[in-house]
Parts: C-alpha cells; sequence; structure tokens
C-alpha cells in the first residue's frame, strides 16, 4: 500500500503544472464574477503575467498562510473584512507596498482611514451597510418599506428580519459598532436587542442574509450593500437602502509577507486600484463602490456615491475604539443573541402583545409592569462604564490558552448566558402579567 | 442443513472472534496491522494531534485538564450536549422509519424497478448541505413552495424547517441512505434457506420479518444506524445553514474558526465528540456481542421473492412514492434552481433558461474529472483499508486489535477544518520525493483526507459484511489446502462484495461532498473538486444558478456511478450462483 501511495505521489508530481515566475497567486474570499473580471482584464493588460485564483473563505485563508512556510506562500490578500488583516499583520504575514497605492483617491472616507495607519493593507473598494428588503414578501405580508434602523424595532417586523452573527462576520461587526457609537453604548444596545428581538434568524455567514433575502425567505436583512445590490441588478425583487446611521468603509488587499512573486503582485494591486481596475467595479454582477473620484470614472446612472453616503452619515466612525472593543462586543452579542436566540424572541413577542392590548386598553399598574419588561429585555449586561475599564478590555485580550485566563472568560460568558435566559424569561411573564392586566 | 444460532456466550460470537490457525497469529496479520497502524498514525492521528493538544494544555505548555473543567461549567454547552443527542437519536428513529421499509419492500418482493429506486435512494447522500438545504428552504422553507400553496388554500403554514425540528427533518432525509445502503447488502447475504425453515415451523408476515428476517440483517442495520447517529451527532453543515448553533458541532466550529482567537474550548468540544461517537460505536458492538450473525450458504439462494398482492401494491408503491416526493426534494428543487432566471418568493420560479449550464460548461469537465480521481481513488483505499481492518479484527487474536477501529472511526468526530489544519502544520515544508514540490501542493493529499475522514463509513459496512459469513468457509478452503491469502482472496472477499460495495459506494459518495477539508488543502484551481466549485459558485448571488447546475451535474455523475455500481454486483451475483449450481 505505501508503494502505491509513492506511486500517485510521483504521478502527481510529475502531472501537476509547476508554477511558473510571472505567475500571481491571489487568495481571496471574493465572487468568481469579480475575480474572474479582474484575472482577465489583468492578464489582458500585462502578457507575459498569469493570475492564479485561489478561493478560500476568510477564516481558511489566514490558517492556509499561517500553516505555509515562507516562500510557498499565495503573493495577495484580498478580501473584506479588516480583522483578518490585522490578524495577518499581527503574525507579521503581511509586507508594505507603498508603492501600489492609487496617489488619486482621498486619504479618509468620511472619517474612516482608507489605507491601514501601519500601512500593511491598503482599501480597494469601498461598503456601506443598509437594509435590504425583498419586495414581493412585504407585499404579501403586508408590511412598510424600512428606511432606518429604528423602523426595525417596530412590532410589524416581528420575525422578519435576518442578520449574521457579529462574531463570524466583520461586515455585521461593523454594522453593530456602528449603531453603538452612533446611539451610545447602552441606547444602541437596547435598539440592537430590540431589532433582534424581532430577527427571524442570526445566520453563520454573511451570505446566507442577503441570499435569504433573495429568495424570500426572509423579508428583510441587514446586509453589505454589494451583495444587495448584484440581487437588485441581476434580477431579484429586491431593494437596498443606507439608513442615516451608516458607515462606509473599505474592503482591502495587501501582499503577503514572503510572496513568490512579489513583483508581478505589486502589479496586480496596483491595476486594481488604477482606473480600468476601479472600472470594473461598476460591473452590475459585481456592484461595488469605487475609492477613486466619480470623475475619473464613468459610473452608471444612479449609481450611489461613496462620498454622498459618507457625508450624509451620522457618525463619527472610531476605528481605534471599535478595535479595543471587539472582543467584548461579539462575544456579548454571541451570549445575549445568538445562543439566546429562542429566549429573546419570546420576550418580544410578549412585549409587543402587551404593548398593543394595553393600547386598546390602559392600566397604570399594566404599564408599570410592561416598562419593567422592557427594561429586563433590553439592557446589555455590561454597562457602558465598564467597557471603558481598561482592566476589563485587558481580560478579552488574553490568550485564551492559559486556563484561569480562560475559566474567568468562560465563567463571564456563562454568567451572560444565564443572566440573559433568566431576564428574558423574566420579561416575558411581566409583560403577559402586563396584557393579563389589560383586560 | 446448518445454519447460524445465536449462541450467547458461545466463543464463535464477534467479540471473541474464532482464530482461523490456532493461537500462532502470522507474520502477515502482523504486517498488515504495521501497515494499517502506520497509515493511521502518519495521516489521522500524528495530524489531528498537532491541532487538538491544545485542549490539553496551558498556556505555557504544561499538561492541564483546567479546559475540561471550564466546559462543563457552561450552560451553553450542557444545552448543546443534549441538544445534540436529542438529534442524533430522533434523526436515527425518522431514518429508520424511511429505509427499512424501503429496504425490505425492494429486497422482498418483485419489483418493478428496485435498483431504480435503491440508486434513487441514494441520491440524498450526493447533495452537499448547504446546497441540499438551500434546495429545502426553496421547497419547505418559511417561504418555500409548499408553505407558500398551504397558506393560499388553506390560511396556515407548517414550520417544518426551524430550529431542532428542521435540523431532525434534513438530517433525516439526508442520512438515511445509510441505513438503506447497509441494510439492503445485509438482506441480500440472508441465507435463503432460514427463510424456508422458519416458513416450515409456521412463521409468516410480519412474525417472519420480526423475529427471523431483521435479526439476521441486524449486523448491517445496526452499521447503517450507528454511522447515522454519530454522523447527526457530528454534522456541522446542516445546523449552520439552518442556523441553528446550539449544538455540539457548531459550537466547537464557531470556536475554531473565529479569526484570530486561539479557543481551547473549541478543541475542548472536538475531543468530548470524538469520545462520544467512538462511545456509541462501542454501544453498538456491545450490542452485537455474544451473538452470531453468520449463515453458511452464499450460492445457494437470497431470500425469495414474492409477488404483492394488488391493494399490497398500491400500498407499498404508495408509501415509496411519499418516501421518495420528500427525500427528493431537494433534488427537485435544485433543478428548478438550474433552470430558473429568478425564483423568489413564489411557487415556481418565474422564468427558465438554460444560460447557466453554459456558464459552467467550461468549468465542469475538470472539476468532474478531479472528483472521479479523488473519491474513486480515497474509497478503493477505504474498502482495501476496511477489509483488512475487519478481517484482523475479527478473524485474528491480534492484541490491541479493536484499536484500530476505535483508531479510524475517530476520523468520524474530527472536523474536516482540524484534519486539513493537521497536514498543513504536520508536511510543512515536505518535498513530495525526486522533486521540488511541496507534498501540500499535491492533489494526493487531498485525496488521503477524504479516504481518512470517509474510512469509518467503508469499516462499518465492512465488518458487517464479514459478520455475516461463517468462519467455517474459510476453515473449509483451507483445509482443502488453500493458504490463507488465498481463501481470503478467492472466498472471503467475493462473500463479501455486497458490504464491500456499500462501502464504497458511501465513501464515495460522501466523499464527493467533502468540503471542510478541501477548501483548505486545494492549492491551485486545476486541483478543484466539483463540491468546491459548487460552493465558489454559491457563494455570489449572480452564482446560484450556475452553481445549482453544477450542483445537478454531480448528481448525475455520482448517481450513474451508484446505479452501474449495483448493476455490476447484481450481475456479478447472477454469475457466482450460476456457477455454483454448475459446480454443484
Amino acid at each position: 500500500m505505501k508503494r502505491k501511495i509513492l506511486a500517485i505521489a510521483l504521478g502527481a508530481a510529475l502531472a501537476a503544472p509547476a508554477v511558473s515566475a510571472g505567475t500571481v497567486t491571489v487568495l481571496t474570499s471574493f465572487p468568481k464574477e469579480l475575480t474572474t473580471a479582474y484575472k482577465k482584464a489583468f492578464e489582458a493588460a500585462n502578457p507575459g503575467i498569469t493570475v492564479e485564483i485561489l478561493n478560500k473563505n476568510t477564516t481558511a485563508s489566514v490558517a492556509y498562510v499561517r500553516e505555509l512556510p515562507e516562500g510557498q506562500r499565495p503573493d495577495v490578500m484580498w478580501a473584506s473584512a479588516p480583522d483578518a488583516f490585522e490578524v495577518l499583520a499581527s503574525y507579521k504575514l503581511l509586507q508594505s507596498a507603498p508603492e501600489v497605492i492609487n496617489k488619486s483617491a482621498p486619504a479618509k472616507i468620511g472619517s474612516y482611514p482608507l489605507n491601514d495607519p501601519k500601512g500593511m493593507y491598503y482599501g480597494q473598494a469601498l461598503a456601506g451597510y443598509g437594509i435590504s428588503w425583498n419586495t414581493r414578501y412585504l407585499k404579501a405580508h403586508k408590511l412598510p418599506e424600512p428606511r432606518q434602523w429604528t423602523d426595525l424595532v417596530k412590532p410589524e417586523y416581528f420575525g422578519h428580519i435576518a442578520i449574521s452573527s457579529p462574531s463570524r462576520s466583520g461586515t455585521t461587526q461593523l454594522t453593530v459598532e456602528t449603531i453603538l457609537q452612533g446611539e451610545g453604548w447602552e441606547k444602541g444596545w437596547s435598539q440592537l436587542l430590540q431589532m433582534m428581538g424581532n430577527a427571524a434568524a442570526v445566520t453563520d455567514r454573511s451570505f446566507a442574509v442577503p441570499d435569504g433575502v433573495n429568495n424570500g425567505q426572509y423579508g428583510i436583512g441587514i446586509v453589505i450593500d454589494f451583495l444587495a445590490l448584484a440581487g437588485k441588478y441581476s434580477g431579484y425583487p429586491v431593494e437596498f437602502t443606507y439608513p442615516a446611521m451608516t458607515a462606509v468603509v473599505p474592503a482591502n488587499i495587501a501582499l503577503i509577507a514572503g510572496a513568490k512573486n512579489a513583483d508581478e503582485a505589486r502589479k496586480f494591486m496596483a491595476y486594481t486600484m488604477s482606473v480600468p481596475g476601479q472600472q470594473l467595479l461598476f460591473d452590475a454582477k459585481i456592484a461595488r463602490l469605487p475609492i477613486l473620484p466619480y470623475s475619473m470614472l464613468k459610473p452608471p446612472a444612479g449609481y450611489p456615491v461613496p462620498q454622498d453616503i459618507a457625508a450624509r452619515a451620522k457618525v463619527q466612525f472610531d476605528s481605534q475604539l471599535s478595535g479595543r472593543r471587539y472582543p467584548v462586543v461579539i462575544s456579548l452579542f454571541d451570549q445575549m443573541v445568538t445562543f439566546r436566540l429562542k429566549e429573546l424572541q419570546a420576550a418580544a413577542k410578549a412585549i409587543h402583545e402587551a404593548t398593543a392590548a394595553l393600547k386598546a386598553k390602559p392600566n397604570a399598574r399594566g404599564s408599570e409592569l410592561l416598562a419593567q419588561a422592557r427594561n429586563l429585555a433590553y439592557t446589555p449586561l455590561v454597562g457602558a462604564e465598564n467597557v471603558k475599564n481598561e482592566e476589563f478590555l485587558e481580560l478579552f485580550r488574553k490568550s485564551r490558552r492559559d486556563v484561569a485566563v480562560s475559566k474567568q472568560l468562560t465563567g463571564m460568558e456563562q454568567m451572560w448566558s444565564e443572566k440573559a435566559r433568566a431576564n428574558y424569561e423574566r420579561a416575558r411573564q411581566l409583560a403577559d402579567e402586563a396584557r393579563g392586566l389589560a383586560k | 442443513m446448518t445454519a447460524s444460532t445465536v449462541s450467547p456466550g458461545s466463543p464463535a460470537s464477534p467479540g471473541t472472534p474464532r482464530a482461523l490457525a490456532g493461537p500462532r497469529i502470522g507474520l502477515g496479520a502482523w504486517l498488515a496491522f504495521g501497515l494499517i497502524l502506520a497509515f493511521l498514525l502518519l495521516f489521522l492521528i500524528v495530524p489531528v494531534g498537532t491541532v487538538i493538544y491544545t485542549a490539553f494544555v496551558n498556556e505555557t505548555g504544561s499538561l492541564t485538564v483546567g479546559h475540561f473543567a471550564n466546559f462543563f461549567g457552561q450552560l451553553v454547552f450542557r444545552e448543546s450536549f443534549f441538544n445534540s443527542l436529542g438529534v442524533a437519536l430522533a434523526s436515527t428513529l425518522f431514518a429508520s422509519i424511511i429505509a427499512v421499509p424501503l429496504a425490505y419492500l425492494t429486497v422482498r418482493f418483485e419489483f418493478r424497478g428496485a435498483v431504480l429506486i435503491q440508486t434513487l435512494g441514494v441520491l440524498p447522500l450526493i447533495m452537499p448541505p448547504f446546497v441540499g438545504a438551500v434546495a429545502l428552504q426553496l421547497i419547505f422553507g418559511r417561504s418555500g413552495s409548499v408553505n407558500l400553496l398551504l397558506d393560499d388554500w388553506l390560511g396556515f403554514t407548517i414550520p417544518i424547517m426551524d430550529g431542532l425540528v428542521g435540523v431532525t427533518f434534513v438530517e433525516s432525509i439526508h442520512y438515511f441512505p445509510f441505513i438503506l445502503l447497509n441494510l439492503v447488502a445485509a438482506m441480500r447475504n440472508i441465507d435463503g434457506a432460514m427463510e424456508e425453515s422458519a416458513l416450515n415451523l409456521g412463521a409468516r408476515g410480519w412474525r417472519l420479518f420480526r423475529r427471523v428476517i431483521f435479526p439476521l440483517a441486524m449486523p448491517g442495520y445496526l452499521a447503517g444506524a450507528a454511522l447515522v447517529f454519530v454522523k447527526v451527532f457530528d454534522d456541522l453543515g446542516t445546523p449552520l445553514v439552518m442556523g441553528v448553533t446550539n449544538m455540539l458541532a457548531p459550537q466547537a466550529y464557531l470556536r475554531i474558526t473565529s479569526v484570530g482567537v486561539d479557543d481551547p474550548l473549541g478543541y475542548v468540544i472536538s475531543v468530548i465528540m470524538i469520545g462520544f461517537s467512538i462511545l456509541a460505536l462501542w454501544l453498538a458492538a456491545r450490542v452485537m456481542k455474544g451473538r452470531d450473525y453468520a449463515t453458511l450458504q452464499k450460492g445457494g439462494g437470497a431470500l425469495q421473492k414474492r409477488r404483492l398482492s394488488a391493494w399490497e401494491s398500491v400500498l407499498a408503491y404508495g408509501w415509496i412514492a411519499l418516501v421518495l416526493a420528500v427525500t427528493l426534494a431537494p433534488h427537485v428543487g435544485i433543478l428548478l434552481m438550474s433552470f430558473a432566471q429568478v425564483w423568489s418568493f413564489s411557487v415556481l420560479p418565474d422564468a427558465y433558461t438554460l444560460a447557466h449550464y453554459a456558464t459552467v460548461f467550461g468549468d465542469a469537465s475538470g472539476m468532474i474529472g478531479n472528483t472521479l480521481l479523488y473519491c474513486v481513488l480515497a474509497a478503493g483505499l477505504d474498502v482495501v483499508l476496511g477489509t483488512a481492518i475487519a478481517y484482523l479484527i475479527l478473524r485474528t487474536r491480534l492484541p490491541a486489535r479493536q484499536w484500530l477501529d476505535w483508531l479510524a472511526s475517530a476520523a468520524l468526530a474530527i472536523p474536516g477544518l482540524v484534519l486539513a489544519i493537521g497536514y498543513l502544520r504536520l508536511f510543512k515544508g515536505v518535498h513530495v520525493p525526486f522533486t521540488d514540490k511541496l507534498v501540500i501542493h499535491s492533489w494526493v493529499l487531498i485525496m488521503l483526507a477524504y479516504a481518512v475522514r470517509r474510512l469509518p463509513y467503508a469499516l462499518r459496512s465492512c465488518m458487517a459484511a464479514l459478520q455475516q459469513v461463517h468462519v467455517s468457509l474459510e476453515e473449509a478452503a483451507q483445509s482443502l489446502g488453500a493458504s490463507r491469502l488465498s481463501s481470503i482472496r478467492r472466498v472471503v472477499v467475493p462473500l463479501m462484495a455486497g458490504g464491500i460495495l456499500a462501502g464504497f459506494v458511501t465513501s464515495f459518495i460522501t466523499a464527493a461532498v467533502e468540503l471542510s477539508a478541501t477548501l483548505l488543502l486545494v492549492s491551485t484551481e486545476s486541483q478543484a473538486p466539483m463540491s468546491l466549485g459548487i460552493y465558489l459558485y454559491m457563494q455570489s448571488i449572480a452564482g446560484r444558478g450556475p452553481g445549482a447546475a453544477l450542483g445537478v451535474l454531480a448528481v448525475v455523475v455520482v448517481g450513474l456511478g451508484t446505479y452501474f455500481s449495483h448493476r455490476f454486483v447484481e450481475r456479478s451475483r447472477v454469475t457466482t450462483s450460476t456457477s455454483t449450481k454448475a459446480g454443484a
């Protein structure tokens, strides 16, 4: 059997084409339409260089680069989530390549820097977050079109909203953080928890949300713009809007340290930020926002203008603050929402019903109970003061491999989990009681 | 006419197998044992060990069980454990309800299209879980065809795709083929004489099935049911796409794959899942212990085929039609998707097109070739290893032979991602002999990952098949002067053929839809198999149609493969039985 394996291995070695010089290997999580368009255009403009696309999801990409020896790694990393680039940079797996930056692009979009301040990765396209909905679904369920995040807390949207978990999707984490920075910690969480009480699902992949909205499984999704727009331009009955509380942030590209063909890789990176490279983003199947000003490009009529959205946006996004409390926010969200969705939904339903009943037949004691119920269900388990406490934040940054740290953290998560469950259960009881009083 | 006996405590029971050639253990057995052990160590235990040792060490690298203590302190985990257990048990039950009648009706009765039905019955396995769930959402989901129609006509909907119920539903119709395949193989192996004796003694109908046929097919049923249980218990894809996170596998996955977080708790869960899976398989083995399922006669004819009376046919065909309609719904869904222009919140797509097939046409041939190459080699390796391990366990007295089974079965519970990271880590910088190519850039590693991950399936089928072959058939061959090796080759393996094929088919099919290890191990586009191609297409809005088209092609390719292997076995069965008769 050993000999058989060896023979197969030898056969494979002989049969497989060697990667020749002049090949740029691009590690990306972007959809095929986008990568194929860039591969074709770049190869046509640079005869002799071939582009090899290696498509992996972000998690697999990071693991893949980490496990490969220097000189054998892919050349370019190209993805949305800034956290993946941060992780790669922290393992010293990126090298800076400032010469690829297009000087015509602005330094900042709104208040968000286009390129990594440490110079390890660069903005290549822009994305904003917003609300997308299926027009047929809303019509069938007789629902109005939502415009702002605050619309999504309304009782009529109960069971119609989908979001992906911020611990799984860097884009959702930015959305959550935008709301928290725009409304303030306590008020932001209260709004988020009310929205999530209306949620039908918290999905694992960020793509599952636009997909579910496209096929009508969910009515409303909290999504990144290009996924919704690509659906709309492909003929699906979906619409998309940017709420006032949004942030426009870059999707990134970086040169991997120890890359095989660094020179060709730099050419490819520069191409993605050049005028022809940026023009490709307008393709209906890609539907992304470019970093270059529209005066240099030919945008289709009615295409969203990132600078306008950023200018309209009410929130001044602070990426430092976001990075500091990142582990706390995602962990709290998972314990209070993702893993407790059933209990949160039950509480939200009871509160909606009690609110309607009390509106029809007011009762002072009932209103008091209802206020208590809302307070229990929609208050974050970590206070605004606590999240500013450096010691508290530091705990989340320590290595979980240390049993003592891990014990403290799991103890904390356990406490959040139990408290959230108890609070939702109590809120449901109080709301039911309040509704009983309205009779 | 010697028949098998249920003889508790007899030395011939599989738990304490009867050794063939007395107490001496041949050199060949040791060699086989050594080779298999080396394979498992090199491609399973050591790579996985390099990853999950994190569960047992502290930050400084010293040993600790603290992480396990932390695990059991968490409410979410305890809840996840019981959810996983409940879903696995319920799915095994429902999968049995679907599979047992299908197997019984098609094997026991004159049935038009029995092979077709058995092939169709395997189709659910071919669907990658994420595609199956997408297609099922379109049919049974909140706004799926069925619920839209129900809502229109009757004003209510059935939330069958929600929560744990939804997971159980999808798992049952996805994994029942494990039971079907193994049960059909086992029932075909039953000696017709057993049935005749039972009939002579007055057993009929239900009693005959319950007291004679089903017990004799028990090894096959248990092999399938144990697989369903373990597979559902460890399954990640289905709960994830259904959005259910309060189960063990998603909890482990979410913790292992959070970017930049090195959380040992994820590996703790993996270790617990491995332990529990082995426990389940051990329990299944316990049930079999002390019983002998072997029958002597093989060529003499299998179970008689009977004709159904008119109303029985109506009932039987009706049941089969219903079962197939539900289990094939994902395939109908994906077929429609592959032709659909836009399908959104409507019973059927708005308009149809052939464009998606044109899109994938260029990509498909290379991917089909890769899938066939990797999966045939992997499944071939699996049945060779599976037969060898089964033989060593059931027919020799090698010390620690049972460990081969436990080690191989541990692969069931290991997330593909963990195995793949282990490979990349273990073979870092190792070159393929005589070349400057890295092992990790070679497709052989993908194939080996498939073989290791799907070995437990082939192993269960091979074990079940060998349990049904009576040891005296080999003794007879050896007393006639056949060497051990040639008695295995000429007697044992041909008699196990049905079970080995079942193992090959399960390994092949499930390897064809493997994704998690593939995603990490593919190092150039030209290495991509179909499962990866479908996944990549399905990751984009405009790619759903082409992805579905590629999915349809995958189902057709793998379905044809299954159909022809059934045909092949049917034909060789006929040849064997005629030659036996001629010889007698």
